[in-house]
Formats: C-alpha cells, sequence, structure tokens
C-alpha cells in the first residue's frame, strides 16, 4: 500500500454571506456558483460547504461537496441534484441574490505520493467533487483517469464536460447501458487499474458504491479515499448526526463524517457495520482516540 | 445607554443570559473555530455518562417541518476521558462549564456526581434526566415523580455546585416533576428537553429516524417551551428556570425570560448558524436599548399575565 501524504493542512471553516454568481443545469443536476472569496480561497479537494436556505419551513444548512473553487476569482461551485424543498429553492436562485456559505468543511482528499497514477470513481453527482480533485492532480506527470457511473445517461454528470477536462481519461458506465459501458464502475475498474498502473483510489458517490470500491482496492492492496455521504444537521461535529463506522485503535467507532471526514480511508470504514448499532467500546483501559 | 446583561441564575451570576443546550454543542471545540465561545453566559456540554457510549444507528436525523428530529443515543466519551480532554480545555479557555450527566440508572447519577464531586471550575450540573433516545421509555426518569426524585437526590446529595433538573414536556404537569426536582435539592430547571417524535418515509414506507423515534426540537416547539416555563414560573416562584426550545432570536430570547426563564439556551439555531448563540448575545443590548430596557432583569416576566386556564 503507497502512503499517502497531505501537503496542506486545512484551515479553519468561516461562516461568510456569499453572493450567486450562475445557477446553470449540469446534465440532470444543478451547479450553483457563489461568489465567496475568502472560503474560496481555502478549499481543497474533498472538503464540502453547508449553504443556508430559507425554503418554507425548513430550518437546517444544506451540505454539499465542493464541486471547484477559484482561489483568484472567488468563486465556489457545488453540484446538487433536487431533491426536496431546499435544493429546489437552491436551484430557483437568480445571479446576485445573497447566500449564507459556511465552509470549507471537513478534512480534504490527501494527496497521492508524487509521480504516481490514479484512478477518480464517481456515482452520479458524485462525480463532481473527483473533478475538483482530478483538475488539482492533473500536473502532466501522473495519470489521471476518471469513471463515471450512473443507473443510466440522463443521471450522469455532464460527461461531455468531464471528458473536456481530463481529455482521453473519462470511462463511462451506465447500468441500463444507455451510454457508455454497460455495467457498473467496479465493472470496468481492473482493467483502468491495469492500464494506468495507479497507485490509489478515489471515490465519491452511494454507500453501496464506495463499498464496492473499497473492495476492489483491497483485493489489489491500493489505497483509496472515499468521501462520504450521512444526513447532517450541523456540518461542523457538534450534532453526532453524521456518523460512520470507522476502525481505529479501539476497534469500530462512529466517527463523525463531518469533521472526521468525509475523507476516510476505504480500509478503514467498516461497511458491513452502515446503519447498524456498535457495541459500547471496552470499558476499563481507555486509550486515546483522538489525534 | 448602557445596558446591564448579567443574569442572576439562582446562586449563579452570568454575563449574560445566553447558554448553550446540551447536545447541540459538543463540548464547544468545534464551536470556538467560529467565535470565542468564552463570551456565553455558560457552556452546557453534551451529555456525559458513566461509560463511553457509542449512540444508536444511522439515519440520526430527519428534518420536519421547522423543525428536526434526533436519534443520537448520547454518543460520548464517558465521563473519565472527557474529565480528562475537554474539561481541561474548557478550564484553560476560562469558559462558564455546566456539565450535563445522563444515567441509565439511578446508581450512575451518583456515580456521575462522585466523579464530578472534586472537580474544580465547574460553575453547576445538569442532570439530564429526560433523554428521549434510550433503549427503555420506562428509564426516562423525569416522566415520573418517584424516578425524578431517585435519580435526582442523588446528585443534589452529592455535588458541591447547583444542580439543575433538565426535564421533558412529554409528561401530563411539568410542575409536578419541577416540584419534585426543588424538593430534591435541584437550585432549577432546564426546561424543555426534545418532544418524543416519529416521522415516516412515505416512499419507502419506512421511518426517517434508524431508531423509529426521536427528539423533536426547533422552532416548531417553541410555544410548548414557553408555555412549559410559563407554567413552572407560576406554579414555583423563585425555582431558577433555563428556558429552552427553538430559540433562534432575539426576541425569542426575550420571550422566554418574560415568561419566566433566568437564562436561555440555544440549541438546534446553532446547527443551523454555528453563529447562533454569540449573535444573540451581540443583539440583546440593541434590542433592550431599543425597547427602554436597561437591565436583563427588567425583562423577567410578563404583564398581567391571566392565570393558565388548565394547569
Amino acid at each position: 500500500v503507497t502512503p499517502a501524504t497531505s501537503p496542506e493542512a486545512p484551515r479553519e471553516p468561516l461562516r461568510v454571506d456569499g453572493e450567486v454568481r450562475s445557477v446553470r443545469r449540469r446534465g440532470p443536476y444543478v451547479a450553483l456558483t457563489l461568489q465567496a472569496p475568502a472560503v474560496a480561497e481555502r478549499c481543497l479537494p474533498g472538503q464540502f460547504v453547508s449553504v443556508g436556505v430559507a425554503a418554507v419551513a425548513t430550518l437546517l444548512r444544506r451540505p454539499f461537496s465542493i464541486a471547484a473553487a477559484e482561489p483568484a476569482g472567488g468563486g465556489v461551485e457545488v453540484v446538487f441534484d433536487v431533491v426536496g424543498p431546499g435544493t429546489a429553492w437552491l436551484a430557483e436562485r437568480r445571479p446576485g441574490e445573497p447566500l449564507d456559505l459556511v465552509g470549507p468543511l471537513g478534512r480534504p482528499f490527501p494527496a497521492p505520493p508524487a509521480g504516481v497514477g490514479c484512478v477518480l470513481v464517481g456515482g452520479g453527482y458524485g462525480a463532481a467533487p473527483l473533478l475538483y480533485l482530478a483538475r488539482a492532480l492533473a500536473d502532466g506527470r501522473r495519470p489521471v483517469a476518471l469513471v463515471m457511473g450512473a443507473a443510466s445517461a440522463a443521471r450522469l454528470l455532464d460527461p461531455d464536460a468531464a471528458e473536456r477536462a481530463l481529455p482521453g481519461g473519462v470511462v463511462l458506465t451506465t447500468e441500463d447501458g444507455s451510454r457508455g459501458r454497460s455495467g457498473r464502475v467496479t465493472d470496468v475498474l481492473d482493467a483502468l487499474l491495469d492500464d494506468t498502473e495507479a497507485g490509489v483510489l478515489y471515490a465519491c458517490g452511494p454507500m453501496a458504491m464506495l463499498a464496492a470500491v473499497a473492495r476492489r482496492a483491497h483485493t489489489r492492496a491500493l489505497r483509496c479515499h472515499v468521501a462520504v455521504e450521512e444526513a447532517m444537521a450541523c456540518g461542523v461535529g457538534v450534532c453526532m448526526t453524521c456518523v460512520v463506522p470507522v476502525r481505529g485503535p479501539e476497534g469500530v467507532r462512529n466517527r463523525r463524517a463531518c469533521v472526521d471526514g468525509p475523507v476516510f480511508d476505504g480500509a478503514d470504514v467498516a461497511w458491513d457495520a452502515l446503519g447498524t448499532a456498535l457495541s459500547a467500546p471496552p470499558t476499563g483501559a481507555l486509550r486515546e482516540l483522538r489525534p | 445607554v448602557s445596558v446591564d446583561l448579567s443574569a442572576e441564575l439562582g446562586p449563579l451570576r452570568l454575563a449574560n443570559p445566553v447558554v448553550t443546550a446540551s447536545g447541540c454543542f459538543g463540548s464547544g471545540r468545534e464551536i470556538d473555530r467560529f467565535f470565542d465561545i468564552s463570551r456565553l453566559g455558560a457552556v452546557v456540554v453534551k451529555s456525559v455518562t458513566v461509560e463511553p457510549r457509542e449512540g444508536l444507528p444511522t439515519p440520526r436525523m430527519a428534518e420536519t417541518a421547522n423543525g428536526m428530529l434526533n436519534a443520537i443515543g448520547l454518543q460520548n466519551p464517558g465521563i473519565d476521558r472527557w474529565l480528562a480532554t475537554e474539561l481541561p480545555w474548557l478550564r484553560e479557555r476560562g469558559v462558564p462549564v455546566i456539565v450535563s450527566i445522563a444515567g441509565k440508572t439511578v446508581d450512575d447519577y451518583r456515580r456521575l456526581a462522585e466523579r464530578l464531586r472534586d472537580e474544580p471550575g465547574l460553575l453547576a450540573i445538569e442532570a439530564n434526566i429526560s433523554c428521549p433516545n434510550v433503549e427503555d421509555r420506562n428509564i426516562v426518569f423525569a416522566c415520573r415523580e418517584r424516578s425524578t426524585h431517585d435519580a435526582l437526590s442523588q446528585v443534589t446529595a452529592l455535588s458541591r455546585v447547583p444542580v439543575f433538573a433538565k426535564l421533558t414536556p412529554d409528561v401530563t404537569d411539568i410542575t409536578a416533576i419541577a416540584r419534585v426536582a426543588r424538593d430534591a435539592g435541584a437550585a432549577g430547571v432546564s426546561v424543555i428537553n426534545t418532544l418524543l417524535g416519529m416521522a415516516i418515509d412515505v416512499r419507502t414506507r419506512r421511518p426517517k429516524l434508524a431508531a423509529v423515534t426521536g427528539g423533536l426540537s426547533g422552532p416548531a416547539i417553541k410555544p410548548v417551551a414557553v408555555r412549559a416555563v410559563h407554567q413552572i414560573a407560576r406554579a414555583l416562584p423563585g425555582l431558577p428556570i433555563i428556558g429552552m426550545g427553538g430559540v433562534r432570536s432575539v426576541e425569542d430570547v426575550v420571550e422566554f425570560l418574560m415568561a419566566g426563564a433566568s437564562a436561555v439556551a440555544v440549541g438546534t439555531a446553532t446547527f443551523a448558524n454555528p453563529l447562533a448563540a454569540i449573535e444573540l448575545v451581540e443583539g440583546l443590548p440593541g434590542w433592550m436599548a431599543d425597547h427602554g430596557y436597561t437591565s436583563v432583569a427588567e425583562l423577567r416576566g410578563a404583564r398581567s399575565l391571566p392565570a393558565p386556564a388548565v394547569r
């Protein structure tokens, strides 16, 4: 397993009054770009932001993976699916409107060792943060490939834009065969890993997909970083709702996706324990858990 | 016009009446990234239990109309580790700390009170005897007078600092429970904890929470909370009350003070805005000056309130 390094430590999050720059369709999803320079200059791939929404009777912020950040231009982009009143409200914003933003939040994807090839796997709009990562990794000295998978062509995140961002490096899969290879992202993974001789995998998407990718990485003794998604109320580490079972020195423990993640080592996530009750930790010999 | 923001909470004097609601602020570290948490009237930390707890399965949260349901199940590092890692940091930062404790048994409350007895730098203890997310609803101590007395008297007998009893509104008469708490030695009460609620995803036909039921919080419950504070303030004049439930605006803080609270806790609002509590501290003096008040004490109690029709 190749060790990963994180050259840049994440900086503390801010709460800022951002301004809507654009709201655009990206395939079946919505891409929202906010002008928020203080946040934009702090963002790293894998981190997320949470956006205040003012839809009728909603209360909580909406957390989204960062799809792009322009430290120079001050823009922060997120991509989301309209699934409820909060995202519907966001999809209706107009340029110039104010929007409350907190971020960047969470731990970013660790950087791969120099020169090591990377395969990135995104399910549905989970491909958005991986395109952000791909742009950061593509320095011309390492191979970078992106697999984008969805149930059908209609659920793929703008494959043409991905192909422009990563020419020749994008592989598409759809479960119904309506575009790209027929099947799931894991069906193309082995061949791609052989071709690219990749040393590190990165993935974002539904939990079942992340589990399958992490298992494949484990079989091949490859390091795999996954960005998880879990229902989240605060996004800043205090509500304890977004926990994921993760293996550590004290066995499997519930860790917060918002501050301990959202990026975890795929080998550490206890995929079989998702959504189950963990047994209480051992009493007595308690060791320090926090780094 | 200078405004006196200090608040008398029974034997305690707080710099201002804005405190945090247990379970909505961790032990403060995460929110201290956004503002200096020692500026709050007090920080009431997330409930600590005797043993470490991993809590309930996910999903643990569901947003509802103007509120949210949670079922965390008291995930916490346990009292030993909390004392070793969190309390020293809070002390060093000069934060006025109210430690919330929760137990499964009466003996748990005794053990927790014993562990805290010789810890310096604690402002008060809040005995959480009303967490709705426990395996067995029969151990929600604050649902019954007898168990309220049994759990609380363990803590008040041992504690060297004032003890506040955190009560649930899911009872027929909250004033009866508050009276028992006072008689068991509580210096005051914290009202209200979340209401037990439930939501079903009609597409999947499954409850939205893995634990099926959970605690309802947020603006949706504020009128219930104001009612509970008012009932206790009328029934037990002089018993200090930390009021909470859906507090989001400066007007909400004022409303709770007028209902009879001496301090007001901010809970779910912190989830929506990590700066919510400090924005209320900053906004209160302006509101008071605009409305002709010079001290928090003047805000306490409402004018010409008729006796409640139903008690």
